[in-house]
């Protein structure tokens, strides 16, 4: 049995009697000591999938309307506010894009560790645990830091602290949301090098949202591709950056420049993003897909399993012309 | 640097002063841009990257005068600019334009996508009369890849990309003949990066236009660049080709940036360098080269004395005393 299992989820956002379709029959699973990666543009879903974990979207306005988000076979969407309270920073940890407004300005960093301690760990609130959890994820003379306000340490530095702070409980699964985007490239790095270095040590199932592939052939085992509130792609994270099935996702890599590619133009994938609410019928791609047939608008489609562990979300997915993408 | 430059920059600083206390004599100063001199030829992509905080925002903009430099001179198409009052440089500045990152934020909410467009007409008395503007705007929204239908909306109406097209129209209609770039696609959807990338190339090719492209992702940045310029704390370290600095760079930092860029290859998995530490503040920048408490081979000469530039090969200029 997986860790974590996500079975059909069907999430809407209601507004003023209007509800608006944000997740559409979203599965996938994630097992202990694993790394999947989440992939999609804004407004794909990546990140109310991950919320969903730990049902951290409020409601109103968000809404289930049906599917199971399983951990170690418990139905997240069934328990009561007092197991939610366990799981969320306990079984599972989050870290967001934004460390500075993750963050709380006004308590010092100790206090912000031994506050998560307290509820998960309370025989383990003390200064001797903050610094070893500040020592893990790699921040220098921790002693020094433990009195000082967020505000005081730069961005790199408060993604260490959030990474201490979401390991504070043992999770045994953790969710990254975009964790280095906000940083620089060079401070990228390092914290990607925590990540790997955390999971071989404490063997933590992570789930990473992220836009850059580059990063996907970095650190994943496995990926899952986003489009328009479902998953069009999944499979082992070199298949699928190698030989991807799905229209979308290989238009998408071929529309990202890389410095290991020698392409003189990139092929932009024409049209925009469907927004919430205005997704087309059919195919949610097919507007855009270079491949598209008269069928793909007028019928929904399957995420078929088409190999071991690959599944696409397209009946055209070994289409020999598929290579080319419209430019 | 280069005879036929269109632009020239020589020994440009921009100092910030802070804690501005009116009795305090010495007064502290982020050198947000340091002694930095470049070209741009006419028609020449030139990148410009560095991390958050290196000056390249502020450098773009000093180039354009839109901040005032410290000391340092500007030269266009041969013409000092960096002293020049008002009037004459605002009938200068047609030939300079700005695109920004914020696709949302720099468009004026209140205007239709004609007048925004227009606007920049009427200042430079461009098109008059209402007919040739018209068509003028028509025309500018065509080459950039938008309907003429499109120009009695407001900007709300638009993606992000759409906007950014209308921004790089903006900045096409005085047809200036050089564009900075400041983060111009690092707001937009990655699908639609590629499109705003090719159409800067698109434009480039028919109009001749020149680009300081300002941007943190140095793939975007290779691939749309003839040269470019790296930048650390205030001050360039490596400027050369495009392609050498992406895949032969000589500076460590360069370097260290390089092999830090996430890449999509499996079998281009290079040695990555994890720099230790972070950028340290430009308030206090270190004694001598302003990288040795992150480079890797620092040796004690690097703490006390500043590397000069140095023209190591044709045309691949590096501020480093070991490469």
């Amino acid at each position: 049995m997986p860790l974590l299992e996500i079975k059909d989820l069907q999430l809407e956002f209601e507004n003023e009697g209007r509800s608006l379709r944000a997740l559409d029959g979203v599965s996938l699973s994630l097992d202990a000591g694993e790394t999947l990666c989440l992939v999609g543009e804004s407004g794909s879903g990546k990140s109310v999938t991950a919320l969903s974990i730990a049902r951290l979207l409020p409601n109103p306005p968000a809404q289930y309307r049906g599917g199971q988000i399983l951990i170690d076979g418990r139905d997240v969407l069934k328990m009561s506010a007092r197991e939610l309270r366990s799981i969320r920073g306990g079984l599972v940890s989050y870290i967001f894009q934004e460390p500075g407004t993750a963050l709380n300005p006004v308590h010092r960093v100790d206090r912000q560790i031994k506050e998560m301690l307290a509820l998960h760990r309370p025989e383990a609130a003390n200064n001797v645990e903050v610094i070893r959890l500040l020592k893990i994820v790699g921040i220098p003379a921790p002693e020094s830091r433990l009195r000082a306000y967020p505000h005081e340490l730069s961005g790199g530095m408060q993604q260490r602290i959030m990474i201490a702070m979401a390991l504070a409980s043992k999770p045994r699964i953790l969710v990254a949301d975009e964790p280095t985007t906000a940083l620089d490239v060079t401070i990228q790095a390092q914290i990607l090098e925590l990540l790997r270095e955390l999971k071989r040590q404490f063997g933590m199932a992570i789930l990473l949202i992220t836009h850059n592939l580059g990063i996907v052939a970095d650190l994943a085992d496995r990926a899952a591709v986003m489009y328009a509130g479902q998953i069009v792609e999944s499979g082992p994270a070199d298949r699928l950056l190698r030989n991807p099935l799905h229209p979308y996702t290989k238009a998408l890599i071929a529309a990202i420049p890389d410095l290991a590619s020698k392409a003189a133009r990139l092929k932009p994938i024409p049209g925009i993003v469907p927004q919430l609410g205005a997704w087309p019928p059919g195919c949610r791609f097919q507007p855009r897909c270079s491949q598209a047939q008269p069928e793909c608008a007028r019928q929904a489609v399957e995420l078929l399993q088409v190999r071991p562990k690959c599944w696409v979300r397209c009946p055209y997915f070994d289409t020999p012309t598929s290579v080319s993408v419209q430019v | 640097m280069i005879p036929e430059a269109l632009l020239e920059v020589r020994n440009l600083r921009v100092y910030f002063p802070v804690g501005a206390c009116m009795l305090k004599r010495n007064k502290q100063a982020v050198r947000a841009v340091d002694d930095v001199s470049f070209a741009i030829a006419a028609g020449e992509t030139l990148g410009l990257v560095g991390e958050s905080g290196c000056g390249k925002t502020t450098l773009g903009r000093a180039t354009l005068r839109l901040i005032e430099p410290t000391s340092g001179r500007i030269l266009f198409s041969g013409e000092d600019i960096t002293y020049l009052k008002s009037a004459k440089l605002r009938s200068l500045r047609r030939n300079f334009q700005i695109i920004f990152q914020d696709p949302y934020g720099s468009l004026d909410p209140r205007m239709t996508v004609a007048d925004i467009i227009g606007e920049a007409l009427d200042i430079h008395g461009l098109a008059p009369g209402r007919l040739a503007r018209r068509q003028r705007v028509e025309q500018l929204l065509k080459d950039v890849g938008l309907d003429r239908s499109h120009a009695e909306r407001y900007a709300h109406e638009f993606s992000g990309g759409q906007r950014q097209r209308i921004g790089i129209a903006r900045a096409l209609a005085v047809e200036p003949a050089l564009i900075v770039c400041d983060e111009a696609v690092s707001a937009l959807d990655v699908s639609v990066q590629a499109q705003i990338v090719n159409l800067l190339k698109d434009l480039q090719n028919r109009h001749g236009l020149a680009y300081l492209f300002i941007a943190h992702d140095l793939a975007i940045v290779e691939h749309i660049s003839h040269r470019i310029m790296v930048m650390y704390l205030g001050k360039m370290v490596e400027l050369g080709q495009a392609r050498t600095i992406c895949h032969e760079p000589k500076h460590p930092y360069t370097k260290a940036l390089v092999s830090a860029v996430p890449t999509l290859d499996p079998s281009a998995k290079r040695e990555r360098i994890v720099l230790s530490g972070e950028v340290p503040s430009p308030i206090h920048p270190p004694t001598g080269c302003p990288f040795h408490p992150r480079c890797p081979i620092a040796e004690a000469r690097c703490k006390t004395e500043p590397p000069a530039l140095r023209e190591t090969t044709a045309g691949h200029w590096i501020s480093c005393h070991l490469a």
